[in-house]
């Protein structure tokens, strides 16, 4: 199977403090789920952080799917739509959010992919590596959301996003 | 009736502080302190573990320095498996550990300056926050933003080359390193198509030296007059004096230029250098012993090391050099944001450097490790991009990590901060009756000149929006500001 478009699929997070870790966790087992189907042209990417050179990295494709791990009030997993943000700094930021990439690509490169969020509900940020037994079950939730959208070409996108 | 105002900024990544302005019964500011939420837990979670782990695994410290914990713990551990300290390397490893180094120095510089410092710059201070950002930079002077996106790039690309992979990087271990370049990697960073090549890199390192220096000539009342107060600077320096951001002795001037430290090596650092707690921050304040705790304090960083160097051994940066010392009439700059140009002349220091390595044949090709006698304890030390960073490990029989002691560039600059706050309220806070935007921005760019890593300092998760609490001299909230 090849995928139409391109497609990036892009985890951060630090995986030495356990949820932290959820969205490199995604991607290595989604990659390895994709290789078993041999599914071509979904690109994986996993970092500590996004930041600007990211800008450079999504203007090439046409569907970007960040994935991050949350210690927001979500259930388990959430998968939303990203708007390019007003691009505002924090105080000492040296990471930046999807949102700003996605700004910071169309205000660049003039190019706007369509662009998502996956977030994956963490409980555990210590300085250990491995995710938590609770979150595991938020991960191979992803997990299924994600085989189904493959198998169905990544086509509406939005039918599957919670807003 | 006296004010307490509160700044407490926070991001996800990088820990959390907050800044608190008491002002009297006047309205004069009377005492400012940055608060810093510090949590020593890493050295205690690293006791039990092997110490082959440790360059790995201080990863976990921060998303934003991996490569400087990196190359820190590796450097102790160097000393441990008895492979010198410092000097005793093979040729490739000291080569490909610099050129890893040369590159985390280049791409943090280069984004502290087109994300966070550009934009200060080219809006001014007081300017909207919606537009005082690299997408405003980008919307007025988009290719000042494509060559900040492409610098950042290089040096990522330069780091994953030498440490193997982007996270947990395992290119340096004790005694040395794992991999050499491969020839296709070389060539493609030295003679890759416009703009990710070396070159490209030195002449926008020089392009963005000469943005500032034009900048400086418009605004000198900002730049030397925004925050300035009398410091001691330290940093490492070559044996000779030069400038050397992975390896030296340890050297500190006071304001005046003259040396107070000089020539330290350190594995000694305990006996020149203590932390004094106070029982208002989490956050230690290190100190040189010999001038106690209350005129010991220095800055580190960009800064320390320019004021701290007799030269830059490299030829473009050193030029810079010259131009920075005549300005500054040979003696140390205590100006907050000469921080900046300093850290473009680093930047381009560090371009030069990377085409340096990169042309050596050592990169790829030749010895790997040294091992030597072990030993049961070292210390390893580098110039991080925001300023000396320190590890120091002890082992048991075992080969287990029974003491850690990490010293980050960030707690090093804690008074420093402080100091700079203090500087900033007193000329901006005085006689005002709110809380106004250009007082909360002034005290960020304040701190922000320093590049402060609180994730490093504080180890901290969380997420919280700047806020400003105002309070009386009872300590009654009065009013809250969020931004």
């Amino acid at each position: 199977m090849h995928v139409a478009e391109r497609i990036l699929i892009y985890a951060y997070g630090n995986p030495g403090r356990q949820d932290d870790g959820l969205g490199n966790r995604f991607v290595e087992e989604f990659g390895k789920w994709i290789r078993s189907q041999d599914i071509e042209g979904i690109e994986l990417e996993s970092n500590y952080q996004l930041n600007i050179e990211d800008s450079l990295i999504i203007a090439g494709k046409d569907i970007v799917i960040f994935v991050d791990a949350s210690n927001e009030d979500i259930e388990d997993i959430h998968f939303s739509p990203v708007e390019p943000s007003e691009g505002r700094s924090e105080f000492t930021t040296h990471a930046a959010s999807p949102s700003f990439v996605l700004a910071l690509c169309i205000q660049l490169y003039d190019k706007h992919p369509k662009t998502y969020l996956l977030q994956i509900r963490g409980y555990e940020w210590e300085f250990k590596e491995g995710i938590s037994e609770k979150a595991e079950k938020n991960l191979e939730k992803a997990l299924e959301l994600f085989r189904e959208i493959t198998l169905q070409g990544f086509k509406e996108l939005q039918g599957f996003a919670n807003n | 009736m006296g004010r307490k105002i509160t700044i407490e900024p926070v991001t996800r990544v990088e820990g959390h502080g907050k800044v608190t302005i008491h002002l009297d019964d006047d309205g004069n500011v009377a005492q400012t302190r940055l608060h810093i939420v510090e949590f020593r837990g890493f050295e205690r979670f690293v006791q039990g573990r092997p110490y082959w782990e440790m360059p790995v695994l201080v990863q976990r410290l921060c998303g934003i320095c991996p490569v400087s914990h990196h190359l820190a713990a590796a450097k102790a551990l160097d000393v441990i498996v008895g492979a010198g300290t410092g000097e005793g390397l093979t040729p490739t490893a000291e080569k490909m550990r610099r050129l890893m180094h040369y590159g985390q120095m280049f791409q943090s510089h280069s984004l502290h300056f087109f994300h966070l410092a550009s934009p200060d710059l080219l809006f001014g201070i007081d300017a909207d926050p919606a537009i005082r950002n690299v997408i405003g930079v980008a919307l007025k002077h988009k290719d000042l933003a494509v060559q900040g996106v492409m610098m950042r790039k290089f040096g990522q690309e330069i780091i994953q080359a030498t440490a193997g992979k982007k996270i947990h990087g395992t290119g340096a271990i004790p005694g040395g390193i794992n991999k050499h370049l491969t020839t296709e990697e070389r060539d493609n960073f030295l003679n890759g198509p416009d703009p990710l090549n070396a070159d490209k890199m030195i002449e926008w390192s020089l392009s963005a030296l000469e943005f500032f220096k034009d900048y400086h000539k418009k605004n000198k009342d900002f730049v030397d007059n925004f925050s300035v107060f009398p410091s001691n600077f330290l940093s490492l320096v070559r044996k000779d004096g030069a400038m050397d951001l992975y390896h030296g002795v340890l050297r500190a001037v006071d304001p005046t230029g003259k040396k107070i430290l000089d020539d330290i090596n350190y594995q000694d650092y305990l006996k020149y250098i203590d932390e004094e707690v106070r029982s208002w921050s989490y956050m230690k304040f290190p100190y040189l012993k010999a001038y106690g705790k209350k005129d010991g304090w220095y800055t580190v960083g960009p800064l320390a090391r320019v004021n701290t160097a007799d030269f830059i051994p490299t030829p473009l940066a050193q030029k810079e050099f010259e131009k920075f010392k005549a300005y500054n009439k040979g003696k140390p700059s205590c100006m907050s944001m000469h921080m900046h140009w300093a850290r473009l002349i680093e930047t381009l220091h560090s371009a030069e450097m990377m085409k340096q390595l990169l042309n050596d044949p050592d990169i790829v090709e030749g010895e790997l490790v040294v091992k030597g006698s072990k030993q049961s304890e070292g210390v390893g030390l580098i110039e991080a991009p925001r300023g000396t960073l320190f590890h120091h490990y002890e082992i048991n029989g075992k080969d287990q990590i029974i003491m850690a002691n990490l010293i980050v560039s960030t707690t090093n600059n804690n008074q420093p901060m402080n100091e700079a706050v203090n500087y900033i309220a007193r000329n901006y806070m005085n006689k005002k009756r709110e809380i106004t935007e250009p007082m909360m921005n002034a005290v960020e760019v304040g701190i922000r000149a320093y590049d402060p890593c609180l994730s490093c300092a504080t180890h901290a998760f969380g997420q919280m929006p700047l806020e400003i609490s105002l309070y009386d001299s009872l300590n009654n909230l009065l009013e809250i500001k969020s931004k």
